[in-house]
């Protein structure tokens, strides 16, 4: 009797999560325009309403920023989407971003009830499609602020977690003012990121959101060297410190300063920033490479070996020395890279870089390489097999094996503590660090993570501030 | 934006460009540069500055114009925008009281060694000057630096001023100086830097030299600055520019430098934007 009763309700429950539309691998490798074009309304609402609306949600667990997941979700069901993304917005101030580029797979996702057969909801595309159906409107509704408290508060650096300090201190009437060193706003979303998986004119939206709701931006700015945290402090009530992991690592093996070695900060920037993909139009010079080799297994090193393709590389290679199953990188994305044709050397460990007669890259002598015994990580630890060295031609490597925490804002403000990986030290709650007035979130504090963590620290620095900047508590 | 007050050909193909920047002029130090880019789709090119003054609100540079973005520098004029100025970057030139020093400086150089030479004149260092070049028609800032600094002395390729000759003749000079130097400070190019770096080897005098790789962001973001200096790593815009001229890779460090020539000479094949290039430029050739 109970057996048949659960029978019949699942047998009510749509398994069939909605896929989104994306552009053929064939075409997408030969331009750069966003690989996933979206759900439709129709795919939209149909996805939508395959949602339990469980009573006690999981998915909001998942979540970095604890969006009321089944409350926007629900909304879409009835095609209510202005009260969505009303909903979604509650909580997150750039849902066209994280909608994209949030590892949806392993935070909400991965919580939902229907992932036990394996057709969990469409979270992080039903987000999306909120967010560019509001853009589409034209008008975006600028919710009320509240009345000019008269503080002051500076942000440095325009990534996810300014953005999103500056998003809510500005509704709760502070005046905000963001320094940004680049000359265009938005941090890694502009220069780390590609257009096609996030395009920009995406995070100038939300930039001049930001604008229209009074945020200053100062761009060509760089906090430690135009003016230090504490001329700035004299200036402003409270500084949030957002400045993002901004140092490429290398291996320290030999060869890594040849030329045709990028960072890749370096060969994404070039890309993205500086439109490399219009060059000569734009006039920062680009190289056209035939076998590109990049090193890591991360997002960062998908969206390198993607670019070079789209660069016209004939041959892309991700050279990662763990296997399949350990890449960092979310699983969409390595799927993504893998249909378009970027081949995957796994276990294979760089050792060296080989140069011609001009100081250009030419080989990789690598190694392969075995799983161990996991690590503190759980991860099996890679361990090289003796003998087995070999040579791959290359005319590029890009190495995309992390970086961390840029120096220039800890190196000038004395009494900011840094841990011994060079992070801020701030407290996990509210981001305040050892410097009075001084709050910090992101890869600053964390090391290199993600948008939705920066985003995350963000909110909880804004709140902090916020209570600072109302009750004198610190 | 910032506003150009003055654009300028100094010597041919030479340009001082003076730029409205409050914010930096009243923050550099000698030995800083900006990173500069002409237009929206200009590229961003680290610059080294040649003067300021807080007063005004103003920074000076001197370049050269090699390129597709010095070009577009170089047609600029005063109530131009240049579209990017941002800094001041790196670490300032190291001021201390050295006794003797010897201030060698071609190209740019010549103008980024003048606040450095004011700086350690200001400090009782008995400061002297190498200027070098071509010939004597590209030498420039004579006058600012005569009254400044205890002797001016020249190396030009066709002897028309002073010793004839390369850089390599600098030790000639320094033999003929009244004392051996304490410290040599070299700014210019790339050439410049390595060949005094490497005729000094033996004269058992601290060389320090001013780096100027290509960078994107100035900030330590993007790594294209790295050298190997004493063989380690480092970026030039946050460990430098600075930095002891007898520890560096100059072989790697030149070839990383020409990294885009191809480029450069591509752009001006295709660029129909500048005037001066309908046949004539020797870019063409």
């Amino acid at each position: 009797m109970n057996e048949e009763k659960t029978q019949e309700k699942t047998s009510k429950i749509d398994l069939n999560r909605r896929d989104m539309p994306r552009q053929s691998p064939e075409m997408r490798r030969n331009n750069f325009d966003e690989v996933a074009l979206g759900y439709t309304e129709e795919l939209a609402r149909l996805e939508a309403s395959r949602c339990l609306q469980c009573k006690k949600p999981r998915c909001v667990t998942g979540c970095p920023v604890e969006i009321d997941i089944p409350g926007f979700i629900g909304c879409i069901t009835k095609g209510d989407f202005k009260g969505g993304i009303k909903k979604l917005k509650e909580k997150n101030c750039l849902p066209a971003v994280s909608g994209r580029v949030c590892p949806q797979e392993s935070q909400c996702e991965s919580k939902c009830i229907l992932g036990n057969k394996k057709a969990e909801i469409a979270i992080g595309r039903l987000e999306r499609f909120l967010a560019d159906w509001e853009a589409a409107q034209g008008k975006v509704d600028l919710p009320p602020r509240a009345k000019p408290t008269g503080k002051k508060v500076a942000v440095v650096g325009s990534g996810p977690a300014g953005l999103t300090v500056a998003g809510d201190l500005i509704l709760l009437g502070h005046e905000v003012t963001i320094f940004e060193a680049l000359h265009k706003a938005g941090g890694v979303l502009v220069y780390g990121i590609p257009e096609f998986r996030l395009p920009k004119a995406i995070v100038q939206r939300e930039v001049d959101y930001l604008k229209a709701l009074g945020v200053k931006v100062f761009t060509d700015f760089v906090v430690g060297k135009t003016r230090s945290i504490d001329e700035i402090l004299e200036e402003f009530d409270a500084v949030f410190v957002g400045t993002g992991a901004g140092l490429p690592w290398f291996m320290n093996i030999p060869g890594e300063n040849l030329n045709g070695v990028y960072s890749a900060n370096e060969y994404l920037t070039r890309m993205n920033l500086m439109k490399g993909y219009m060059y000569p139009k734009s006039t920062t010079p680009v190289k056209k490479h035939v076998k590109v080799a990049v090193v890591g297994g991360g997002n960062v090193a998908m969206d390198s070996a993607r670019t070079a393709l789209r660069m016209g590389a004939a041959e892309s290679h991700i050279v990662y020395r763990r296997s399949h199953a350990e890449l960092p990188a979310r699983a969409e994305e390595a799927e993504n890279a893998e249909e378009e044709g970027v081949i995957f050397d796994l276990l294979t460990l760089p050792l060296a870089y080989i140069g011609d007669e001009n100081g250009w890259v030419k080989e990789i002598e690598c190694i392969q390489m075995e799983l161990g015994e996991p690590d503190a990580s759980g991860r099996r630890t890679p361990v090289e097999k003796k003998g087995s060295n070999f040579r791959m031609q290359t005319d590029a490597v890009v190495c995309a094996i992390g970086n961390s925490p840029n120096p220039l804002v800890p190196a000038t403000t004395p009494g900011l503590d840094t841990t011994k990986r060079g992070t801020l030290v701030a407290d996990p709650e509210t981001g305040k660090t050892t410097r009075d007035r001084v709050w910090a979130g992101g890869d600053i504090v964390t090391g290199a993570a993600t948008v939705i963590l920066a985003m995350g620290a963000g909110r909880k620095a804004a709140r902090a501030i916020h209570e600072f900047l109302t009750t004198g508590k610190q | 934006m910032k506003k150009v007050i003055e654009r300028s050909m100094i010597v041919p193909n030479m340009h001082l460009l003076v730029i409205e920047a409050p914010e930096i002029a009243s923050k550099v130090r000698p030995g800083q540069f900006v990173i500069v880019r002409g237009g929206d789709e200009s590229e961003r090119i680290p610059l080294s500055i040649a003067d300021y003054d807080a007063e005004k609100g103003t920074i000076s540079i001197v370049f050269m114009e090699v390129g597709a973005s010095t070009a577009v520098l170089a047609r600029l004029n005063a109530g131009d925008a240049v579209a990017t100025c941002v800094g001041p970057l790196g670490n300032a030139t190291s001021i201390d009281t050295f006794g003797d020093v010897l201030l060698v400086g071609g190209c740019y150089g010549i103008g980024s060694l003048y606040p450095v030479a004011k700086e350690l004149k200001a400090k009782g260092n008995k400061v002297s000057v190498v200027l070098e070049a071509r010939s004597s028609y590209l030498i420039y800032w004579l006058n600012k630096y005569v009254p400044l600094v205890e002797k001016v002395y020249t190396i030009t390729r066709d002897g028309s001023l002073g010793q004839k000759g390369h850089i390599s003749r600098l030790p000639d000079v320094i033999h003929g100086m009244p004392r051996k130097p304490d410290r040599i400070i070299v700014n210019g190019c790339t050439y410049l830097m390595a060949h005094t770096s490497e005729v000094t080897k033996d004269l058992d005098i601290p060389v320090v030299v001013n780096l100027n790789p290509i960078m994107i962001d100035g900030t330590g973001m993007c790594g294209v600055c790295r050298v190997t200096v004493a063989g380690q790593m480092k970026f030039a815009c946050v460990d430098g520019p600075e930095f002891d001229g007898h520890d560096i890779d100059w072989k790697e460090f030149l070839a990383r430098r020409k990294a885009y020539v191809t480029e450069e000479a591509l752009f001006f094949r295709r660029s129909d934007a500048h005037a001066h290039n309908e046949g004539k430029c020797a870019w063409h050739e």
